[in-house]
């Protein structure tokens, strides 16, 4: 009967952990890059300024397309971040402008951003975002890397996978481009990222790859701000558990060494 | 329950209130010195833990009501608001959020530890059955919970899912107007989800203390199956079992918080991180995965109508368990045919949760097929026909006696066990 039971369970397990291999479908898209990232594992922490450069391509390249509506300028300068000067961060901010309310004769009021204010959107609504992109809507980043399985690797891999030769099988629409981790393959962004495209404030040489790279941690960051205040908080839980889970084996076996 | 103790106040105070309000001696014979079993093993466990699944998710759900928005153009973002501004806004979260995935995963455990030991049967009947009733009531807020987030997979997953209610024949269309307070999932269903999700878990607490009245008037269970016939078959609650209970959940926390802390959104699916978007469908709509087997179940079926009544029909089965196995002996321990049914039930629930997961074509539909036929023919015709012809094996005279046997490997033979 033990045996039966072992068989059954095994089974499972081999099923389970094989399932992708044994009942896998014709899906034929390319497995993600994996640039190995600082924030990955347990004790992950961003790359400051990776995050840094990260937003500066954003800033430079992706939001002219891309929004990012659940982050305030002020999150670029809290710990855990990309942690610019609060000064950096005024400065970054007063850039941008934003109608906000009105004045004595009901005209809007226009002023320049501060750092309790959201990223400047870069239209004004969904339909003037479609119009100036071929009817294909770009989707607010904020919360990109969250809403993509495997997300950074997917970014990274997405960005820097348009150098790709298409197959010469496939034909796609002329305002579509080849992408083979696209899902699909036909992406309706152009190739976004050239090399030397923007000049890193320090200095580091930018290739389309880094690029990738920082754009995809800073997007990490994005998704989950709070994440490093996570791990090291989860990193106090699991002690504590764990300690407190000897001292209860040990209160376990004591109470019940005369039962039996 | 026979037991010789009894609860006898201390002080003056104590006496003056056990005349008036006796409060402690109930949590004194309740919590205390209740009597248990002293074979149950760490299947037993679950009961506490699923308390405290409960208490977790009132106290996580309360604190998120506070910062939630229940309107279809602010809920998403309140979400991120939470997780973003509200100070351990993303702690609270991410408990609640994961703690529903612990909560079933519990109750899974639970349920099939009831299923091998045969805990549904004479005389607990009542007790299964309000067990059962709480599991409905978990799917419905679960589900409705899910839908809050507001979505891709909410606003599908609803819309899914509330259409099937339209299956009934004459009035299902008049109800699904009524639960979603309109013609398609929009501002008023969320907002009846959002009272309704807050409700229920009060509806389950209801419950879950007739649940635990039930099990106190009967006792509990346990793993050989047999009744408790004297004291020496029972200790204390106290300290015995709230030790024992307490450890197992730890372990239990241990686990609850690698999810939070290490991999909180593993469990959820990504496109729930995208708002709601009438105008988009996901290319595969799926829900949370302790409901994929239900789904499998209602998508191995070609017929709309038919889908829903054994999805229904797969929970409502349960309601009926007492009366469908309706064998003496309790415990699989001492029942080797039920056994290899049972463990083929637990594999074929294994591969439904599996199935739901997958597009219903080819294979995958093939075999959701035969599982669910399977999972039906385990409760309707498996449990009938072994209640008439099995035969089980020896089994010993008590509980004690078990106990002893288990320790020399000599549980089969109950003449040995007299002498104890």
């Amino acid at each position: 009967m033990r045996l039966t039971q072992a068989i059954i369970i095994l089974l499972t397990i081999v099923f389970f952990s094989n399932n992708q291999n044994l009942l896998a479908s014709g899906d034929e898209t390319f497995k993600n890059l994996k640039p190995n990232f600082s924030f990955e594992g347990p004790f992950g922490k961003f790359d400051r300024e990776s995050l840094k450069r990260g937003y500066q391509v954003y800033s430079e390249v992706c939001s002219s397309c891309h929004g990012m509506k659940q982050l305030s300028f002020r999150n670029l300068s809290q710990p855990g971040g990309p942690e610019f000067s609060i000064n950096k961060v005024k400065e970054i901010a007063s850039e941008y402008f934003i109608l906000d309310g009105s004045d004595e004769y009901g005209d809007p009021i226009e002023r320049s951003r501060v750092p309790s204010d959201r990223f400047q959107p870069p239209f004004d609504n969904k339909d003037a975002a479609k119009a100036s992109n071929n009817g294909a809507y770009p989707p607010d980043l904020s919360l990109i890397v969250k809403a993509r399985s495997d997300g950074a690797n997917y970014i990274y891999s997405l960005l820097s996978g348009y150098e790709e030769p298409m197959p010469e099988s496939m034909h796609i629409d002329e305002s579509l481009s080849y992408n083979p981790w696209f899902s699909g393959s036909a992406i309706a962004m152009a190739q976004p990222l050239y090399d030397e495209m923007v000049e890193y404030d320090d200095g580091t040489i930018a290739s389309i790859s880094q690029m990738s790279y920082d754009v995809a941690n800073f997007l990490a960051w994005a998704a989950e701000p709070t994440m490093e205040e996570r791990k090291s908080l989860g990193l106090i839980v699991m002690g504590f558990l764990f300690i407190f889970l000897i001292l209860m084996f040990f209160s376990v076996r004591r109470l019940f060494k005369d039962v039996h | 329950m026979n037991h010789d103790y009894e609860y006898t106040p201390g002080n003056a105070f104590t006496k003056w209130l056990d005349k008036r309000l006796p409060l402690i001696r109930f949590a004194d014979e309740n919590l205390l010195s209740f009597p248990t079993p002293r074979n149950l093993n760490y299947f037993w466990t679950f009961g506490f833990i699923l308390t405290l699944c409960l208490v977790t998710q009132i106290i996580t759900g309360i604190v998120l009501a506070m910062h939630y928005t229940p309107h279809v153009l602010m809920a998403f973002d309140s979400i991120e608001h939470i997780m973003r501004d509200v100070n351990y806004g993303w702690l609270i979260r991410y408990i609640h959020a994961n703690g529903a995935s612990m909560f079933f995963l519990a109750v899974f455990i639970h349920m099939f530890r009831g299923l091998y030991y045969g805990s549904y049967k004479e005389p607990r009947e009542i007790l299964w059955i309000l067990g059962v009733v709480i599991f409905l009531l978990m799917i419905i807020t679960a589900f409705m919970g899910y839908v809050l987030v507001w979505g891709q997979m909410s606003f599908w997953g609803a819309t899914v899912i509330t259409n099937l209610v339209g299956a009934i024949p004459l009035v299902g269309e008049s109800i699904l107007t009524l639960l979603l307070g309109g013609f398609s999932v929009d501002n008023p269903t969320l907002n009846r989800f959002f009272s309704l999700h807050y409700l229920l878990p009060f509806v389950i607490f209801g419950v879950v203390i007739l649940h635990i009245w039930a099990l106190h008037v009967t006792g509990n269970n346990n793993p050989t199956g047999i009744s408790v016939k004297n004291t020496n078959d029972t200790i204390s609650f106290h300290p015995y079992y709230t030790v024992k209970d307490l450890f197992a959940y730890v372990v239990f926390l241990l686990m609850f918080a690698y999810f939070i802390f290490y991999n909180p959104n593993i469990l959820g699916h990504p496109d729930n991180y995208i708002e709601a978007d009438a105008m988009v469908t996901p290319a595969h709509i799926v829900p949370e995965w302790y409901l994929l087997p239900f789904y499998a179940i209602l998508r191995a079926v070609p017929d709309k109508l038919m889908g829903v009544l054994l999805m229904f029909g797969s929970i409502v089965v349960l309601f009926f368990l007492p009366w469908l196995d309706t064998m003496k002996v309790k415990s699989a321990r001492y029942r080797p045919t039920y056994k290899i049914f049972y463990f083929t039930f637990l594999l074929t629930c294994f591969l439904l949760g599996y199935l739901g997961g997958q597009a219903p074509e080819g294979l995958y539909l093939f075999l959701s097929r035969v599982c669910t036929i399977y999972y039906f023919a385990f409760f309707l015709v498996v449990m009938p026909i072994l209640s008439r012809y099995e035969k089980p094996s020896p089994m010993p005279i008590g509980i004690s006696n078990s106990a002893i046997n288990t320790d020399l490997g000599t549980d089969k033979n109950p003449a040995l066990s007299i002498n104890n």
